[in-house]
């Protein structure tokens, strides 16, 4: 189980065979989320600068692995954060869920996500080719997490 | 009551300050208490902290409410409201 905030361009698909020889498991289930070129306001959007709290992000990220390491049976969890300047078609998070079966793999995978979304310290202020702004907090990621309820 | 502070994103920037330490008198209990002081200081900061639906707050590491004592050694941060939503990261 580790976390990793780093300014750097990570490959998720080497990391998870890195990580598959440690592991008997049957399953991994990765998510990678990429920077997108719009949001909900905005469209042609440049770059992203996310800010992060050095220190509480990483115990922030731990804390979701231990919630969903105490709810599924999983053999180890990953997760990869960057920060900083990221341009747009660039991978910004990934995850990698390693389970014996599909399903415990894919929830925990799903759930994770939306848990990073609203429960760990980033701030993003958007970049286009005119201006840039700090982007204000959206109730909708809290929706997302209250299904795991 | 020695005291180190942190500011992030929008906060960090009105202020232009990102860390410092402070030494509290002895009548500053709480984080409310330390945010009266900060408001004290006049025109970025009293927009700041004015509103408290604008800013959060963590001692040590931890998300708090205004009324958490404060002890001496804490590492006291502000930051907007965290920030993620669903569309930035295909999620």
């Amino acid at each position: 189980m580790s976390v990793h905030l780093q300014e750097k361009l990570f490959d998720l698909q080497s990391i998870t065979q890195t990580l598959k020889k440690l592991h008997n498991s049957g399953a991994s289930v990765t998510f990678e989320g990429y920077v997108r070129d719009f949001d909900l306001e905005n469209e042609n959007l440049d770059a992203l600068e996310l800010e992060h709290y050095p220190g509480m992000t990483e115990k922030a990220l731990l804390e979701i692995e231990n919630l969903a390491i105490k709810r599924w049976h999983l053999d180890d969890v990953y997760i990869v954060h960057r920060h900083g300047k990221l341009n747009v078609g660039e991978p910004i998070v990934g995850i990698i869920v390693f389970a014996k079966h599909r399903k415990e793999a894919f929830e925990a995978c799903h759930f994770i996500i939306d848990f990073l979304k609203t429960d760990a310290p980033f701030w993003k202020k958007e970049i286009t080719n005119q201006k840039s702004y700090w982007v204000e907090a959206k109730k909708l990621d809290d929706e997302e997490k209250k299904k795991w309820n | 009551m020695k005291v180190k502070l942190f500011y992030f994103a929008k906060i960090r920037e009105a202020i232009g300050v990102d860390r410092e330490e402070l030494d509290l008198a002895n009548d500053i209990k709480t984080v409310s208490d330390l945010i009266e002081v900060l408001k004290g200081r006049g025109s970025h900061w009293q927009d700041m902290f004015s509103m408290s639906s604008s800013f959060r707050m963590a001692v040590n590491q931890e998300m708090v409410e205004a009324t958490h004592k404060i002890s001496t050694n804490d590492e006291v941060a502000f930051f907007p409201p965290i920030a993620f939503f669903p569309p930035i990261t295909g999620g």
